[in-house]
């Protein structure tokens, strides 16, 4: 607990989010995705940490926002492992893990660049066809885009 | 199926499958009928395919319906830079269904997602092309009398070639025992074995034409391209070892037939022509009725 309150104590935050175990490659596609380049809330970044679990870990610090699940769960392709602290009054009131959703839209790229979706102003849309190696299905046309060729747009 | 695309051949179940044969089967004994007389339907191949766009456009005329369309994009505002969307929309508007030939993959899903009338993927890309694995099941059927237990070989590009793809999965739901023939760079996909692993069917691969060719209900051929090697000498090595040939015939089964998509180049002799298990002409000939099956079902006649 001692340890935690002097980590916080950089940016202790009275209500948001804090968005924990991001692995550190792959911070800046959590902030494209769930769009903080966006929003002119309070933030605080942090990279390279030490992560036992991880290796070097990002963590991202959001005063006064809060996700649904849905937007949450984007981020799950990039960052599996991510847990969520909601904070009310310095608090932390409720934890949460993502999960790589079923269907996925407008995030990652169809790794085809003979798709339509490479070629046309069309959003690309995917079904999950496994969570734990990621892979997508494209629903356009139907090949599999997999984690070594994941491209976040 | 009623005003619903055809895009993949998973679009349709077994029994929508089914259906459509025996449409085709009434299509076969009557092909001129004034079905269409009211009806006007679009051919637009971004990119010729003149056999396709002629069986369809002889299974529609056969039928008394109109066509408009363009046989390849050179012509079309596409060369303009007309996006496929406004396109297909403004089409939407002349006509009561749509079908389309395009080289980008997804580009007929797509398509399904904002004309306002039916598409009927006339080949996107190496994707789908539904309609020639729809003929190709009436053609196992009309010669088998079955669908079911048969035992297929495939032979050629099992890599590249999008035909055997889809039969893969269509034939899937009959029992099918699949025997793969293709040089080591052009092997079946590992996403379809693993798609028959998980429904127990029995395949078997070689790399070369085997005596338990004698076994085979189906010979199903495809074209060896030189452009699908990376190595010009592997070419070289395997491009005579995938043709087939009158004599290899001699002890395979009575009922047995060849098919193959066409256009053939040099994989299938010429002395095979004349023979009783050659099937590959009437095979496209079968396009026509099935192309007839499935307009006339998409449109709500039949
Ligand atoms: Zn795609």
């Amino acid at each position: 607990m001692i340890k935690s309150k002097k980590q916080l104590s950089v940016s202790a935050i009275e209500n948001g989010t804090v968005i924990d175990h991001i692995p550190a490659d792959s911070l800046f596609d959590v902030i494209q995705i769930l769009g903080l380049n966006k929003l002119d809330k309070m933030m605080t970044f942090g990279t390279n940490l030490e992560s036992k679990k991880l290796g070097r870990k990002a963590i991202i610090k959001l005063s006064n926002v809060f996700f649904d699940e849905i937007d949450l769960n984007r981020i799950a392709l990039v960052a599996p492992q991510a847990k969520l602290n909601i904070i009310r009054n310095y608090k932390v009131v409720e934890k949460r893990v993502v999960e790589i959703p079923d269907e996925i839209e407008s995030i990652a790229k169809c790794v085809n660049p003979k798709c339509i979706t490479n070629n046309e102003n069309v959003k690309t849309r995917f079904y999950v066809v496994s969570k734990e190696k990621v892979a997508l299905k494209c629903h356009y046309c139907e090949k599999i885009t997999d984690k070594e060729n994941l491209v976040i747009l | 199926m009623k005003n619903r695309s055809l895009v993949s051949i998973a679009d349709y179940s077994k029994k929508e499958v089914l259906r459509i044969l025996e449409l085709a089967v009434e299509f076969e004994k009557n092909p001129y009928q004034q079905l269409l007389n009211n009806n006007v339907i679009a051919t637009l191949f971004f990119e010729p395919s003149t056999r396709t766009r002629l069986s369809f456009e002889s299974a529609i005329s056969r039928l008394g319906g109109k066509i408009i369309g363009f046989s390849d994009s050179s012509s079309t505002s596409v060369q303009k830079g007309e996006s496929l969307k406004d396109t297909i929309k403004t089409i939407s508007n002349y006509c009561d269904l749509i079908v389309m030939r395009h080289p980008i993959e997804g580009s007929a899903r797509y398509a399904s997602e904002v004309a306002s009338v039916p598409i009927v993927n006339a080949g996107d890309g190496a994707n789908q092309h539904p309609t020639q694995t729809l003929l190709d099941m009436y053609s196992i059927k009309k010669t088998q009398n079955t669908l079911d237990n048969l035992n297929i070989f495939m032979v050629g590009d099992l890599k590249y070639g999008r035909t055997v793809h889809s039969l893969l999965i269509a034939m899937s739901y009959f029992n099918t025992t699949f025997n793969f023939i293709s040089p080591k760079e052009l092997k079946m996909p590992a996403v379809y074995k693993l798609h028959l692993d998980n429904l127990g069917l029995k395949y078997y691969e070689h790399t070369d034409f085997t005596e338990y060719i004698s076994e085979a209900d189906i010979v199903y051929m495809t074209r060896v391209q030189k452009e699908r090697f990376s190595d010009p000498i592997e070419y070289e090595k395997v491009k005579n070892v995938y043709v087939l040939r009158k004599h290899m015939l001699e002890k395979t089964k009575k009922n047995m037939k060849i098919l193959h998509p066409l256009p053939r180049v040099n994989e299938i002799n010429e002395d095979v022509d004349e023979n009783m298990k050659a099937y590959y002409f009437t095979q496209a000939l079968n396009g026509v009725y099935t192309r007839q099956a499935i307009l006339t079902s998409i449109l709500g006649i039949k």
